[in-house]
C-alpha cells in the first residue's frame, strides 16, 4: 500500500465543487509535485491533507493509517506556507525548536536539534536572530527547518518559493529537494510553475478546475502529454492544422506538404480537419539524423535569448515556433529567409481534447 | 567640461499644505494639553498670597487626600484590568472564535455606543438599575429572594464604582484591541496547530504575546480614562466616596472649601500619575515591539 494515500477525496463549497473526487497514491520517500494554473483546487487538496479543510467526502492515509478526521495537531506532518508564516515574536532558534518544545523535548536537546537544522539549511549561527532581521529567502528556510525539525512523516510546502525573486526561487528550490533527498522526506509541493515542478519532482499530478489530468514522471507528463491541456500548460507547443489525405497510409496535408504521421488514429476519414501537435525542441532547422519529414518555410521572427535562439516560422497558414542553440559560428537565419524544417514524424502528437 | 550647477533659488519661506493640515491639532494641544499642565504646575507653587510656596506640595500628603488618591488608583487600576481582560475575551470570542458573523457587527456596534456612554446618565441608568430602590435590585430581592444590599453590595462603593465603569472600559477595550486581533495572520496559528500545539498553546506562546504591547497599551488608556472620569462618578455618589476629581471638583466650584492652589497641586499629582501609567506602557512596549516592525 502506497505512504501516502488520498483516495475519492471531494471539497464543495456549497454548490460550488472545487475539488472533484482526487485519487493517487505516492512511496515513501517521493517528492510529488501538484501542478495546475490558479484556482484548480492545489491548495484545497494540500489543506485537507494537513486538516486544515475537512473534505466533503473521501479519505487520506499516511502510513496505513487513517488520517481523515484527525487534527491537525494530531498528524505529525510538516507544513511550509507561502510566505510570512514565522512567528515574529521568537527567534530563529525558538522557531525552530517551537515543534520539539510542544512535543516536550528537553531544552538541551532541542538546542542540538536546532543547531543541526541550521546547518542543513546553510545558516549556522542564525540562532539568536528574528524573523524580521533576515530576508524572505532566509526565512523560508527557517520555515522549512521549523517543519522538519520534528521528524514529521511528510512534508507539505504550498508555493514556498513564490514571494522569491527569480533568482533565489532556483537557488532554493534545488537546495530543498537536495535537503528532501538527504532526509528522505515523503514531500507534496504544490506550484503552478510548470519548470519548478518538472525540475524537483520524482512525479508530477497534473490537476485543473478540481480533477488531476495527468500524473507521472516529469518526463512522462512533457514528452507524452495525455491531454491538451497537459501539453499546453506543461511547456511550450506548436499546433498545426491539417486535414487528412490518406487514413490507410496515415498522411495528412499542411497547406499542400504531405506528412507520414504514425501516431494518427485508425477509422479517421480523408479530408477532416485535425490538430497535430509538436514540442519546439523536435524541430530543427536543415537536416537531422533520424528526422524523416522536411517541410518547407519562411523565417517570420526570430528572438535571441542567448544560448538559445527561438525562431517563428511560418508554414503555410500555419506558425511553429522552435529552438536551436546559439552557434557563435553562424549567424541567426534572418526574417523573411526560406529555411528547411525537420522533424520526426513519431514525434508529431494527436491530442484528445 | 564644466558642469554648471543651475542657480538654485532659495527655498521659499511659507507654511506647506501639511503643515497646515495638522494645525489644529497643534493649536489645540498647545491651548488645552500644553497651557493647561503649564498653568496647574505655576498654580501648584503659588500660595493664596501670591507668593511661591511648597505648601499646596504638602497638603497633598494629609491622609485624607493620600486616601483619595489611593482609591482612585485602585478604582481606575481594577477597571482597567477587568476592563481589560473581559473586553481583549470578548474580542477574541467574536473576532477568532466560531461565532456568526452578525454577531461581530452588533457587538461592535454596541461597543462604538456604550464606550461614549458615560457621566450623569450612565450614573443614572446604574442608579436606576443597581441603586438600592433600582428595577434589578428589586427584581433580585422579589422574584429571586436575593437581597444584594443586604449581602454586602453597595453601588456607591468601590465595587459599585468599578462596576459602573466597566460599562464604558469593557466597550473600549473592544473596539481597541479588535485591529490588533485582526492583525494575528491565519498562518501563525496554522503553523503552530500542524507542529502539534493545542489552541490554547498557540495563544500561550504566540498569539497573547503578540498582542501583549496593544493590551499594555489600551491597559494604560482605559487607567487613565477612569482616573479622570469625573462626571460619572459625581453623578453616582455626588461626594459621598472621595476620589480624586471629586476632591478636585470641590476646590474649584466655587464654594468655602475653595483654594486654587491646593486644586492645581491635585491636578499635578493626576497629571503625574496619567504620564507615569504611559511611561511605563512606552518602556515595555518598547522592549517587546521590535520585532513587530
Ligand atoms: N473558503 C472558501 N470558500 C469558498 N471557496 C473557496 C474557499 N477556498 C477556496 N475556494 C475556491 O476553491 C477553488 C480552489 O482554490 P485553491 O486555493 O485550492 O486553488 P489553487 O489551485 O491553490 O490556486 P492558486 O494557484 O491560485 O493558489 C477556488 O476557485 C477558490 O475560489
Ligand atoms: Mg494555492
Amino acid at each position: 500500500m502506497a505512504f501516502l494515500d488520498v483516495s475519492k477525496l471531494t471539497k464543495s463549497y456549497g454548490s460550488n465543487t472545487v475539488v472533484k473526487g482526487v485519487s493517487f497514491g505516492f512511496d515513501k520517500g517521493e517528492f510529488i509535485s501538484l501542478l495546475g494554473p490558479s484556482g484548480c483546487g492545489k491548495t484545497t487538496i494540500l489543506r485537507m491533507i494537513a486538516g486544515f479543510e475537512t473534505p466533503s467526502s473521501g479519505t487520506v492515509m499516511v502510513d496505513g493509517q487513517d488520517i481523515t478526521s484527525l487534527k491537525p495537531n494530531q498528524r505529525q506532518l510538516g507544513m511550509v506556507f507561502q510566505a510570512y508564516a514565522l512567528f515574529p515574536n521568537l527567534n530563529v532558534g525558538d522557531n525552530i525548536g517551537f515543534g520539539l518544545k510542544i512535543a516536550g523535548v528537553p531544552a538541551e536537546e532541542r538546542r542540538a536539534r536546532v543547531v543541526d537544522m541550521l546547518k542543513l539549511i546553510g545558516l549556522p549561527g542564525f540562532e539568536t536572530r528574528y524573523p524580521y532581521e533576515m530576508s524572505g529567502g532566509q526565512q523560508q528556510r527557517v520555515a522549512l527547518a521549523r517543519a522538519i525539525a520534528p521528524r514529521p512523516r511528510m512534508l507539505l510546502l504550498d508555493e514556498p518559493l513564490s514571494a522569491l525573486d527569480a533568482k533565489i526561487r532556483v537557488s532554493l528550490r534545488e537546495e530543498i529537494r537536495a535537503i528532501q533527498r538527504e532526509l528522505g522526506i515523503t514531500t507534496v509541493f504544490v506550484t503552478h510553475d510548470q519548470e519548478e515542478a518538472l525540475s524537483i519532482s520524482d512525479r508530477i499530478v497534473v490537476m485543473n478546475a478540481g480533477n488531476i489530468e495527468q500524473l507521472g514522471a516529469p518526463h512522462d507528463i512533457y514528452n507524452t502529454p495525455k491531454t491538451r491541456f497537459v501539453a499546453t500548460f506543461v511547456g511550450q507547443l506548436n499546433n498545426l492544422d491539417v486535414t487528412v489525405a490518406d487514413p490507410v497510409a496515415r498522411t495528412v496535408s499542411l497547406d499542400g506538404q504531405i506528412i507520414t504521421v504514425p501516431n494518427l488514429p485508425a477509422g479517421i476519414s480523408a479530408n477532416a480537419a485535425m490538430v497535430l501537435t509538436v514540442r519546439p525542441e523536435v524541430l530543427s532547422v536543415g537536416q537531422r539524423p533520424g528526422n524523416d519529414v522536411t517541410l518547407n518555410g519562411t523565417v517570420e521572427d526570430v528572438t535571441f535569448l542567448g544560448s538559445v535562439i527561438r525562431i517563428r516560422v511560418k508554414l503555410g497558414h500555419n506558425v511553429v515556433s522552435l529552438d536551436t542553440f546559439n552557434d557563435q559560428r553562424a549567424a541567426p537565419p534572418q526574417r523573411g529567409e526560406v529555411i528547411t524544417v525537420t522533424l520526426a514524424g513519431k514525434d508529431l502528437l494527436v491530442l484528445a481534447n | 567640461m564644466m558642469i554648471q550647477a543651475p542657480a538654485s533659488p532659495a527655498p521659499p519661506r511659507r507654511l506647506s499644505f501639511e503643515w497646515l493640515g495638522v494645525a489644529p491639532f497643534i493649536i489645540f494641544a498647545l491651548m488645552f494639553l500644553a497651557f493647561p499642565t503649564l498653568y496647574l504646575l505655576a498654580g501648584a507653587f503659588i500660595g493664596r498670597d501670591g507668593q511661591f510656596t511648597f505648601d499646596n506640595i504638602a497638603a497633598l500628603f494629609t491622609d485624607q487626600i493620600i486616601a483619595a488618591y489611593w482609591i482612585s488608583i485602585r478604582i481606575s487600576g481594577a477597571s482597567a484590568i477587568l476592563g481589560a481582560a473581559i473586553g481583549l475575551a470578548m474580542a477574541l470570542a467574536i473576532i477568532r472564535g466560531r461565532l456568526p458573523a452578525p454577531l461581530r457587527a452588533a457587538v461592535m456596534t454596541f461597543s462604538g455606543v456604550a464606550s461614549n456612554f458615560a457621566g450623569v446618565p450612565l450614573a443614572f441608568a446604574f442608579i436606576a438599575t443597581l441603586g438600592r430602590l433600582g428595577l434589578v435590585t428589586i427584581i433580585l430581592k422579589t422574584v429571586f429572594g436575593l437581597d444584594i444590599y443586604r449581602s454586602g453590595f453597595n453601588l456607591l462603593s468601590f465595587w459599585g464604582l468599578t462596576l459602573t465603569y466597566l460599562y464604558f472600559q469593557i466597550p473600549l477595550m473592544v473596539l481597541i484591541i479588535a485591529p490588533a486581533i485582526d492583525g494575528l495572520k491565519k498562518e501563525w496559528s496554522e503553523a503552530a496547530q500542524i507542529l502539534g500545539a493545542t489552541p490554547w498553546q498557540f495563544w500561550r506562546y504566540i498569539g497573547l504575546p503578540i498582542l501583549w504591547p496593544s493590551v499594555l497599551g489600551t491597559l494604560s488608556l482605559l487607567f487613565a480614562n477612569a482616573f479622570g472620569a469625573i462626571a460619572t462618578a459625581y453623578g453616582l455618589t455626588g461626594s459621598s466616596l472621595n476620589i480624586v476629581p471629586i476632591l478636585l471638583y470641590a476646590q474649584i466650584r466655587g464654594d468655602a472649601l475653595q483654594n486654587p492652589g491646593l486644586g492645581a497641586a491635585l491636578a499635578l499629582g493626576m497629571v503625574l500619575i496619567t504620564a507615569c501609567a504611559n511611561i511605563i506602557y512606552l518602556v515595555i512596549s518598547a522592549r517587546s515591539e521590535r520585532w513587530m516592525k
